[in-house]
């Protein structure tokens, strides 16, 4: 393969059981242009260390579980493609975590925060026997938020939340607007009265780094200020 | 120790093992154990749509597709097990509308649904509107709505808790709990259940080339296997015709629904040769062997290992009026970018990522990718575990998704068969597990529990060897792509079987790096690696001895089917010496008797 070159890939480490703080350690890679940021990690601990700690699945995108800071922005290791750094990587967990090992952070106060916006369909009226009907206009008022793979790359690159750890999170937001405006869930009122708490949308601050973190290309700053004009009017019918 | 009890447990968090537990839940305690958080299982991979006769754009019959299953199956299926498949799928697919699944709609505001492979009228023989789906999203939305029902119905979860054995009370012939790895931790876990469930998901990582995730690595089949259980129709392993070039990233047959074509390198579209019929929308398995015969032929782009599919909007319309496709007005159907974009945002955008082209303005490089385990644990209707020829069933032991074999798919699956059966068979099991939990008492655990699988763990971390697991999986990978993929003779199956059990014997010699409890990613991909080789070996045996040729299954020295010796499923046992035993159950044939396969 043509154009292959030599890689320095710098990754925060810290293991609990050996390490009183973390540290970076340096590796040489031999790596292909198009080879993702996760097959770099990949080459290094099946072939030079097999301590690092990392979390990887679908190796495309779609799982969620390879969000981390690489060369200072958030994105999936799988997403990304070692011609667009260059031979200087510096590869560090998500900010805002607590690191369990290397690249791993816990993330359950993530999805504890997830779970608050009651992120499930709530429609009272016994169902049809056929689908209940959804034009595709309605449809497509949720259509982007649908598309979440909450990896957390958004909640981790937002300064309110770095300030705050209690502040909801875009991530949360995004959740709670794929079901606000849907127009066959009837909960959308109590989600808002949720969003609207101290820690909720208005921590926003608007400064679109979840919009530029979101590998899923999601407008994630449309969808805050959805809600909150929606929090505003007090009602979904913008 | 940490001791765990709970009525029901759920081993795996994709589509099918949290069907199971929305169900479960609601008659039993119950426990659902993942390697990872559920948000992460491949069924949120799955892309093109879930199939079920609604009829929503054209006429359609559960019956219809009932056959189009037997039929993609060759012969294979147990039809009864397919005709209850199918007609539960429209019930199923509109309890998951009602559970939120965000489906495109029509402009009446009913599901959408589209081509795919394989799915036809069968009056015309022409493909059929069939696949319900929420763009090319399709299994990232239901994995979404049943983790989210799951949430609102309180289910506990034990995410990255990876399952390593199965524990079986011999005395009274019944599973009774697992042993599952705290990966945070390197802690062991014993959870004693009245009824387990597997919902393991596939092995595709057995091939070098494959859509499949880097976790799906065969373990609940493979913890199964060396318990005794058998495991069916292991040489049926499906190569989804599509994967991008190298990658092996999965493009949707959606792609082809909307009328994408395969090109070849002087710029035929092929599948007109190999399936006049329905050409591009022939089943998986006849469309994986064309690509690679029109390679062999030389006629692949540039001489390399790739075909075209080309979705560009003139190319698409160029052969719709070829065939002659019509739009529900009636006139000649045409489609625009726009309207693919909305409808493959997401293959789109994996062409740009990782190859740099738009499929819109450039046809897209790809090559057959491992892609789904027709095969597994065998299972009845009910999800239970049979164990021989008269169907046998384990008390206590349930098996749903791909990791089971019921069989619905036979020697080939059909696209958007396989959410199907999970959602389906995910249901069915988990009915059924908690109804035996309520009739049954607790069974105890058998003498030894955890201390097996920390004795197995501490000889991975304290060997000393000089192999690393890591190479010895490369090494396998690439063996079985080439020796027991989309083509297979008796020479390249036993070159295949050697060159395994000479893997299994360097893997005695492995060393890991990491010996620490935290996180220990290179312990628990070694203990995969095991579960590879295993798979990989009962894999071959049994494709060994197949000597014919059926759905995914090719024997280039046995080409044609021969329903008189072969119309069996194939049934294979580990011996006690580590042997491979097998035998054979008969097909459950209802309505169709096998015929000849033309698409």
């Amino acid at each position: 393969m043509a154009d292959v070159f030599q890689a320095t890939v710098r990754i925060f480490r810290y293991n609990p059981e050996v390490d009183t703080k973390p540290h970076w350690k340096e590796y040489t890679v031999e790596v292909e242009p198009t080879d993702r940021v996760v097959d770099v990690l990949h080459k290094i601990k099946w072939y030079q260390d097999g301590t690092l700690a990392f979390r990887r699945s679908c190796l495309h995108g779609i799982c969620g579980s390879d969000a981390m800071v690489i060369n200072g922005r958030n994105a999936l290791a799988c997403k990304v493609l070692m011609k667009t750094l260059g031979p200087k990587v510096v590869i560090e967990p998500l900010r805002g975590f607590r690191v369990i090992k290397d690249l791993v952070v816990d993330m359950e106060p993530f999805f504890a925060k997830y779970r608050s916006i009651l992120p499930y369909l709530i429609n009272y009226d016994p169902p049809p026997a056929r689908e209940r009907r959804q034009s595709p206009t309605e449809r497509a008022r949720f259509d982007d938020t649908t598309k979440c793979i909450l990896c957390a790359a958004c909640t981790t690159s937002c300064p309110s939340f770095w300030a705050n750890p209690h502040y909801i999170g875009p991530a949360a937001i995004v959740q709670a607007h794929r079901f606000i405006f849907d127009s066959r869930d009837q909960a959308w009122a109590e989600r808002l009265r949720i969003l609207a708490d101290r820690d909720g949308v208005w921590r926003c601050r608007s400064v679109f780094n979840c919009v530029e973190a979101c590998p899923r290309e999601i407008n994630i700053k449309k969808a805050i200020a959805e809600v909150q004009q929606a929090i505003i009017t007090g009602s979904r019918d913008l | 120790m940490n001791y765990h009890k709970f009525e029901t447990v759920i081993v795996g968090a994709g589509g099918a093992g949290l069907m199971a537990a929305l169900y479960a839940s609601r008659g039993a305690q119950t426990a659902v154990i993942s390697k990872l958080y559920p948000t992460r299982s491949h069924t949120g991979a799955a892309q093109g749509g879930i199939g079920a006769a609604l009829g929503n754009m054209e006429e359609d019959h559960p019956e219809w597709h009932a056959f189009d299953t037997v039929k993609g199956s060759d012969y294979l299926a147990d039809q009864d097990a397919v005709e209850l498949m199918t007609a539960m799928a429209p019930e199923i697919v509109f309890e998951l509308e009602h559970m939120g699944l965000p489906f495109d709609r029509t402009p009446e505001g009913k599901i959408a649904q589209r081509r795919f492979g394989g799915h036809t009228n069968n009056r015309t023989g022409k493909p059929v509107m069939r696949a319900c789906h929420a763009a090319d999203r399709t299994g990232h939305m239901i994995l979404q709505t049943l983790y989210q029902q799951c949430i609102k119905n309180n289910v506990t979860f034990f995410d990255e808790f990876q399952v390593m054995d199965l524990l079986i009370n011999e005395v009274e012939g019944r599973v009774v709990g697992v042993v599952a790895y705290e990966i945070a931790t390197g802690e062991l876990h014993v959870f004693h259940a009245k009824s387990v469930l597997f919902a393991t998901g596939g092995w595709g990582r057995v091939w070098e080339v494959t859509s499949n995730a880097a976790t799906l690595t065969g373990d609940g089949a493979a913890i199964a296997f060396r318990r005794g259980i058998p495991l069916e129709d292991m040489e049926f392993f499906q190569f989804h015709p599509t994967g991008i070039y190298k990658l092996g990233i999965l493009i949707t047959e959606g792609v082809r629904g909307e009328g994408g074509v395969l090109i070849n390198n002087e710029g035929e579209r092929f599948m007109n040769r190999y399936a006049p019929t329905v050409k591009d929308l022939a089943s998986r398995d006849v469309v994986s062997r064309a690509i690679y015969l029109e390679i062999r032929a030389g006629r692949g782009i540039n001489g390399q290992n790739y075909v075209y599919l080309d979705v560009r909007p003139e190319t698409v319309n160029k052969y719709f009026a070829e065939d002659g496709v019509q739009g529900p007005d009636g006139k000649p159907k045409q489609v625009t970018a726009e309207y693919l974009l909305k409808k493959l945002p997401d293959i789109i955008d994996f062409c740009k990522t990782y190859l740099g082209i738009d499929p819109m303005q450039e046809p897209m490089p790809v090559q057959p990718t491992a892609h789904y385990a027709m095969g597994g644990i065998p299972t009845n209707i009910y999800g239970e575990v049979v164990i021989d020829e008269q169907n046998t069933v384990l008390p206590g032991f349930y098996a749903a998704g791909e990791t089971a074999c019921v069989s619905v798919h036979g020697a080939n699956r059909l696209g958007t068969n396989s959410l199907l059966d999970i959602v389906v068979f995910g249901k069915l099991a988990g009915q059924r597990m908690a109804e035996f939990a309520r009739a049954n008492d607790w069974a105890p655990l058998p003498q030894e529990t955890w201390e097996p699988t920390q004795a197995m763990l501490d000889r991975i971390r304290n060997s000393r060897g000089k192999e690393r697991a890591a190479r010895l999986r490369e090494e396998l990978r690439r063996l079985m792509m080439d020796n027991v993929g989309v083509f297979r003779t008796e020479a390249l199956l036993n070159d295949a079987l050697t060159k395994i059990r000479e893997l299994k014997e360097r893997y005695q010699h492995i060393a890991i790096d990491d010996k620490g409890k935290t996180f220990n990613q290179d312990l628990i991909e070694a203990w995969e690696v095991a579960n590879l080789l295993d798979i990989a070996e009962v894999t071959t045996v049994s494709a060994l001895a197949r000597r014919e040729s059926r759905g995914a299954h090719y024997r280039e020295d046995y080409p044609q089917r021969d329903d008189e010796q072969w119309l069996k499923h194939t049934l294979a046992y580990r011996q006690p010496d580590g042997c491979i035993q097998l035998r054979y159950k008969p097909v459950v044939i209802t309505k169709w008797q096998p015929k000849e396969r033309v698409y």
